[in-house]
């Protein structure tokens, strides 16, 4: 499903990754965890097409294709999705007007007919109801005025109406309460399924109870420096990353 | 930026779509301007002799004003006597009753531009006035709107059937002497639309006025009336195109709107001059004086105007309010792209009790477009209670790009309240990517964040004129993130 090889990146001459490999599954999930600032939002970035990354070395490939050949667009329509971990603010474009969209968009890059007012309504309804998202978020501006929890909640639902084959979630956990942590893991562990893989971005073990992961990963200073099975996170939470960073630096 | 540079350049050497030139014999006068040429222009109008002296009289007040320099607008100085101030299709020289006298060229032109006079072909509900270079070619659905005792005509045709309306009306809003460009309309102004609402009548359907410039070298000057007397409602609309050409051409109109006891106005433009090309060469100056007046209790006077066209945008929108309890509205959205440039806003003028007033403006600039909202909210001393609310926004596109803001507010009464709210930002990397990363193409997602900030204006205008004024907005921009 995805491939990451010997992937190298900086911003401004500042290198960021230092040589990624990771290699998922379909229907794997994968935890990547580290301090703050090894390189985990670039590396979920980096496999949405976010610009302002030079990639040095390396390379990512998605079910056989070259990602990093495609915009974030075509990214999109090949099936990735990134959960953000501030979802941006876009004043006046109404939430669900924005997400038919990109249905539609993504529908045209498949080479698939529009889908009607009337079976996307359908559809949104369903998925609402699912996530616990209130209506009248819905025809809000996209993410204006949410509270940090609705965004969250948010990117969710938009996860789960666009149906992914390999989502990516930065840490999507961060700034959650318990019910809506129990929410965002309800709404991935909903879209398991064995073509669908996740890669899960995040700081605590907590969000790991939840979204059980096939394999944990430890990034710091820009290279994986520990895979292991979920029992690694919670030995990270126990003994924190000293123990695996002091080598990377 | 994830476009390609090689479809942002072909996206932007898109064609202007109205740019096409009408090869029609025309009625022109020799180029100049003085005494003579007023009068000729009266005398091809068979006007009577009070509207020549009201010409004239403007004429020697314009001959005495200094042009106005304090726009942050830039551009070399017009020679007024190199412009031909009177152009008309040949056929129409004798004024038209029908149809089938107006020629196939003038019908093929407006159809080209999307615009049938055939009334079985139009809009339902939507009444046009057609204005080719100085003169209206035809105005359609006259018989609907006169049984509902709508007075909706050229603006010469005006002068000759309706005298006492003009003469009451006329100059009453925008005085002859009120500015050097109004005062240039005055004395040559050619033709436009007048219109009147009777008492207590709601008008049956859109009114709209389609003007065109086709000719060379020639200035277009009309004047717009509208009275909507007491308990009256219309909603009005104004289009614009013209040829593209290397030359800048002169658009100069004046706009009066009367809204007596609760009557009620929505005057709403599209404004599509050419703006001239990338580097700025050809294209429309227009400078314009449109102003409302609230002359009624509990009259209520709307301007919603869309400008992407014009290679200088000088114009505000204006109202008056006069009566106890009036309101003005005035809900903006200019772009300027290339080389355009625009100073445009509005003035609110309280005079009465109770009198409220909203300004939307969004201004959106890209390339090395130079944008401006100039704004005057002024509180006169006998206006108690007065209220008013500004929001001034501003969308930057591109790195060579400006946009001003000059809100002037003068409050005379300690009762009023006048708020204003000021944005400006750039369009976002991060939005962009958001809105791809969930499937939109760049340019989709462009239009929908520049829909999205110009949501408020949008959302006034009447629903074929936003889903047209959307449209125009995503061609104009085309290409202009980068």
């Amino acid at each position: 499903m995805l491939r990451i090889e010997n992937l190298h990146a900086e911003v401004a001459g500042k290198p960021i990754l230092r040589g990624v490999n990771l290699t998922v599954m379909p229907g794997e999930v994968h935890a990547i965890m580290g301090p703050n600032g090894s390189g985990k939002s670039t590396l979920a970035y980096l496999i949405a097409g976010r610009p302002g990354y030079t990639i040095t070395a390396g390379s990512i490939t998605y079910n056989g294709k070259d990602l990093l050949a495609l915009a974030p667009e075509e990214r999109a329509g090949e099936g990735v999705f990134l959960a953000f971990q501030y979802p941006v603010e876009i004043p006046g474009v109404n939430n669900v007007y924005m997400l038919k969209a990109a249905v539609n968009g993504i529908r045209k890059y498949r080479g698939e007919p529009e889908m009607g007012a009337v079976e996307f309504l359908n559809l949104v309804k369903s998925k609402t109801k699912a996530i616990g998202l209130k209506d009248d978020l819905l025809n809000r501006p996209v993410n204006q005025g949410f509270s940090g929890g609705e965004k969250k909640r948010n990117e969710i639902f938009q996860m789960s109406v666009l149906e992914p084959r390999l989502g990516v979630l930065d840490e999507t956990d961060s700034g959650l309460d318990i019910d809506a942590l129990k929410v965002v893991a309800d709404g991935v562990n909903r879209l398991r399924s064995p073509d669908r893989s996740f890669v899960v971005v995040t700081h605590y073990q907590r969000l790991l109870d939840y979204i059980v992961p096939d394999q944990v990963h430890v990034l710091a200073h820009g290279r994986i420096v520990r895979s292991g099975p979920r029992e690694l996170a919670l030995e990270l939470e126990a003994r924190g990353y000293d123990w695996l960073t002091a080598d990377a630096a | 930026m994830a476009a390609s540079s090689s479809e942002v350049s072909a996206l932007l050497n898109r064609k202007y779509d109205a740019g096409f030139y009408t090869d029609i014999e025309q009625d022109q006068a020799p180029p100049g301007l003085n005494e003579d040429i007023v009068r000729l222009i009266s005398a091809k109008k068979q006007e009577p002799e009070w509207m020549l002296e009201w010409r004239l009289r403007a004429y020697e007040r314009w001959l005495r004003m200094p042009e106005p320099k304090w726009a942050h607008v830039h551009y070399p100085p017009i020679d007024y006597q190199a412009l031909s101030y009177y152009s008309a299709p040949k056929t129409t020289a004798n004024l038209l009753q029908s149809l089938d006298e107006v020629d196939p060229k003038l019908l093929e032109t407006y159809k080209k531009l999307g615009i049938p006079l055939q009334e079985q072909k139009m809009l339902a509900g939507v009444a046009v006035d057609a204005v080719f270079d100085s003169v209206s070619v035809h105005t359609t659905f006259k018989d609907k709107l006169a049984a509902a005792g709508v007075i909706f005509c050229s603006f010469s045709e005006a002068v000759r059937e309706h005298p006492d309306l003009v003469r009451k009306y006329l100059g009453s809003v925008v005085p002859q002497a009120d500015n050097y460009y109004a005062a240039l309309n005055s004395a040559v102004f050619s033709d436009g639309s007048f219109v009147y609402i009777p008492k207590h009548t709601r008008c049956p359907m859109e009114l709209s006025t389609y003007f065109r410039i086709n000719a060379m070298n020639t200035g277009q000057f009309e004047r717009t009336l509208v009275i909507a007397d007491t308990g009256s409602y219309v909603s009005y609309l104004e289009g614009c195109t013209a040829p593209q050409r290397d030359e800048n051409q002169l658009h100069a109109a004046v706009v009066e709107l009367i809204a007596l006891d609760d009557a009620q106005i929505k005057y709403s433009t599209v404004q599509n001059w050419y703006p001239g090309d990338e580097q700025g060469r050809g294209g429309i100056y227009n400078f314009v004086t449109k102003r409302g007046d609230c002359r009624g209790r509990n009259s209520k006077i709307s301007w919603t105007q869309v400008e992407t066209g014009s290679a200088i945008t000088w114009k505000y929108p204006s109202c008056i309010l006069k009566g106890e309890n009036s309101v003005g509205e005035f809900y903006s959205v200019a772009v300027t792209h290339h080389r355009q440039q625009a100073d445009t806003g509005t003035k609110m003028i309280h005079l009465g009790r109770n009198t409220r007033s909203t300004i939307i403006s969004k201004g959106i600039s890209a390339g090395y477009g130079q944008n401006a909202y100039r704004g005057l909210v002024r509180i006169a001393k006998s206006a108690e209670n007065a209220r008013n609310y500004t929001q001034c926004d501003s969308l930057l596109m591109s790195d060579h790009c400006g946009a001003h803001t000059f809100p002037y507010i003068e409050v005379r009464n300690r009762t009023a309240k006048v708020e204003h709210e000021a944005t400006a930002s750039k369009i976002s990397e991060d939005q962009l990517f958001y809105l791809q990363s969930r499937g939109i193409a760049t340019e989709d997602a462009v239009n929908l964040i520049v829909n999205g900030f110009c949501k408020e204006v949008f959302k006034e205008l009447p629903m074929e004129f936003a889903v047209e004024a959307q449209k125009l907005l995503s061609i104009t921009l085309e290409g202009a993130v980068g």
